[in-house]
């Protein structure tokens, strides 16, 4: 089977001062798949995902997005990603529908298709009637389902969630998911950090960062075969215990 | 464009879904020309005042008696020589003093020409003004009646002087000074905590992962409040026109005109502000603190910058509020046009390009 990568990274470096916050990983990502993020706090991946957005200038090593260089063509890349912060990101004081027309608005799309677009939007997350109701009326599960959403208003190639489902309860997290899975089988490639275990294995490969290295890239089943256990929270302790940092 | 255009319309809706921003946004103009207004009644009535008369003559007498009549004074008192005038002042209840030198009468009658001194306390400049023009009015009421009946004219000779402030600076200048001071506080303050609001709420990263350009950005944050901004402008002049007889002298067009180019100046600075904070609460401390003093102090509407020591008057000159009083004054009050004051607009120019080349070199289109 012959994949395209869309994420590639070499010996991609950052550091801050005299600390090295991500330290030469390097990575392939394919073409429509969820690649999980993995790591304790402080192990690096948001500064790796920053990088990879155009948010952050490495420091050294290569890395392209989408097919573009991140040190020249941030200004591609941002057309062509998503981009879901750890922080909630949508605008509190807008309306459901104002907050999704204005990000179709700054991605140029045309009327008609946030129109349409919109409406299909509200569909999927059951929340026609709340349309005009203000974001920050809405409880936290929703308000991320929400958030996913816009971040793939525009049809991104890439999505970049950064913990997306922190404060969540499991039945959010579970409806969550299944939006990634809708948007994965669209054909969007999905870039996930979470230190969540159990949301380790919905994901087609996944990362280990363990103070900014990358400690095991695999898929979760073959993760669990090489080191011998039977969940991810045992191949997470199993790597993590060598971490030097504290978790921030 | 049509990006520039969802942005902008998001940014409107920020400012009017914030109903207490809103309401403090115009009630402080509001508010500042009501109390200014009432806070400068323009008759007074019954002030305490005391008469020196060293030539206690007819003249005088009649004088005094026209004083005594009047309703806006009350004789406190009447010396007969000069040496308690600074004793009553002191004591601060009385606003005027009017001091007859010896011989009035007969230097009126004889040299056909006499003088009257009147001394007010000038420590409040708008009240002492409006004493004096009493007393010289009453004054010149006796000369007329005297004058009725003769050939030769005469001539009474009032002399004026304020004590405390001479210059009698300030009060009168005051809608040109508030709209100064509310205007450009408005516009630094408002437009500093917009982007830092961004900064913290954490959708500036998200915006930042956008296509959208980073100028836009700054630029489309300062368009809705450069039209609060405008509609203050309206409101602080009909207030002024209605409430309070102002009249506005010269091109009310070439008023707004420069108007304007002082809020692009505050605009600017409020996004230079934001562009180097981090959170909402130092980008207010700095532009309420930083901000609202130097320009209270160096605008030149309640200090007059000319007392002020020279090296004040050289920092005064990097306030934008003082060019643009300057310029509101020469306007409004003097009815100058716009030869009168190219060199002050010039100068705000200069300081808005200065400040917004700055502030958008300061955006940061990456978080580290």
């Amino acid at each position: 089977m012959k994949q395209n990568i869309v994420i590639s990274t070499k010996n991609l470096t950052k550091r801050f001062g005299s600390f090295t916050a991500v330290d030469e990983i390097s990575f392939d990502v394919f073409e429509g798949e969820i690649f999980g993020f993995l790591g304790a706090n402080g192990a690096g991946k948001t500064t790796a995902m920053r990088m990879l957005c155009g948010l952050s200038l490495p420091t050294s090593g290569n890395a392209s997005v989408a097919g573009f260089d991140v040190y020249r063509k941030t200004e591609k890349i941002k057309r062509n990603i998503g981009y879901m912060s750890q922080k909630f990101s949508l605008y509190e004081d807008l309306t459901i529908l104002e907050n999704v027309k204005f990000f179709g608005g700054i991605y140029g799309m045309t009327k008609a298709s946030i129109k349409t677009k919109s409406e299909e939007l509200l569909v999927q997350l059951g929340l026609e009637k709340e349309a005009t109701k203000l974001v920050g009326s809405l409880p936290l599960g929703w308000k991320q389902k929400l958030a996913f959403s816009v971040a793939i208003f525009h049809d991104p190639k890439i999505v970049f969630l950064d913990e997306p489902t922190g404060g969540v309860d499991p039945v959010t997290r579970r409806q969550f998911w299944d939006l990634i899975y809708d948007a994965s089988e669209k054909g969007i490639t999905v870039f996930v950090t979470t230190h969540y275990m159990d949301e380790a294995e919905y994901c087609n490969r996944i990362s280990m960062m363990v103070d900014g290295k990358i400690a095991a890239l695999d898929s979760p089943k073959q993760l669990k075969k090489t080191y011998e256990v039977n969940t991810m929270d045992d191949v997470f302790y199993h790597l993590a215990r060598g971490a030097e940092r504290t978790s921030d | 464009m049509k990006q520039f255009l969802a942005f902008v319309r998001k940014e409107f809706y920020h400012v009017f879904r914030d109903r207490k921003t809103l309401l403090l946004l115009f009630g402080m103009p509001i508010a500042q020309i009501i109390l200014f207004g009432f806070a400068l009644t323009n008759e007074i009535k019954n002030t305490k005042i005391v008469i020196c008369d060293n030539s206690n003559d007819i003249a005088t007498r009649a004088i005094i008696d026209k004083l005594e009549v009047s309703k806006n004074f009350e004789i406190e008192q009447v010396f007969l020589n000069n040496n308690e005038i600074e004793e009553t002042f002191k004591k601060g209840k009385v606003k005027l003093v009017i001091v007859f030198p010896p011989n009035f009468n007969h230097s009126l009658n004889h040299e056909n020409k006499a003088q009257v001194q009147i001394i007010a306390d000038a420590s409040d400049p708008n009240t002492a003004n409006t004493l004096t023009m009493y007393a010289t009015s009453i004054i010149g009421d006796y000369h007329k009646e005297l004058m009725a009946g003769r050939k030769i004219p005469l001539q009474i000779e009032t002399e004026m002087r304020m004590i405390y402030n001479p210059e009698l600076k300030g009060a009168t200048n005051f809608v040109p000074g508030v709209m100064a001071l509310v205007l450009f506080l408005v516009s630094v303050l408002m437009t500093s905590v917009s982007i830092v609001r961004e900064k913290e709420s954490g959708t500036m990263e998200v915006l930042l992962v956008s296509p959208f350009n980073a100028v836009l950005v700054v630029i489309s944050k300062a368009i809705p409040y450069f039209f609060l901004s405008i509609i203050n402008l309206i409101v602080i002049l009909v207030l002024s026109v209605t409430l309070l007889d102002m009249t506005i002298k010269g091109s009310v067009i070439l008023l707004f005109l420069e108007s304007a180019l002082l809020i692009i100046t505050a605009l600017s600075l409020g996004l230079l502000i934001s562009n180097s904070t981090a959170s909402q609460q130092t980008a207010m401390i700095i532009s309420l603190m930083g901000m609202l003093l130097p320009t209270v102090l160096f605008t030149g509407f309640m200090f007059p910058l000319e007392n002020m020591p020279l090296v004040l008057q050289v920092i005064s000159n990097i306030i934008p509020a003082k060019w643009y009083y300057i310029i509101v004054k020469s306007i409004m009050i003097k009815g100058l046009g716009f030869s009168a004051i190219w060199k002050e607009t010039l100068i705000l120019m200069g300081m808005t390009l200065f400040l917004l080349i700055v502030s958008i070199k300061k955006f940061k289109v990456r978080l580290s």
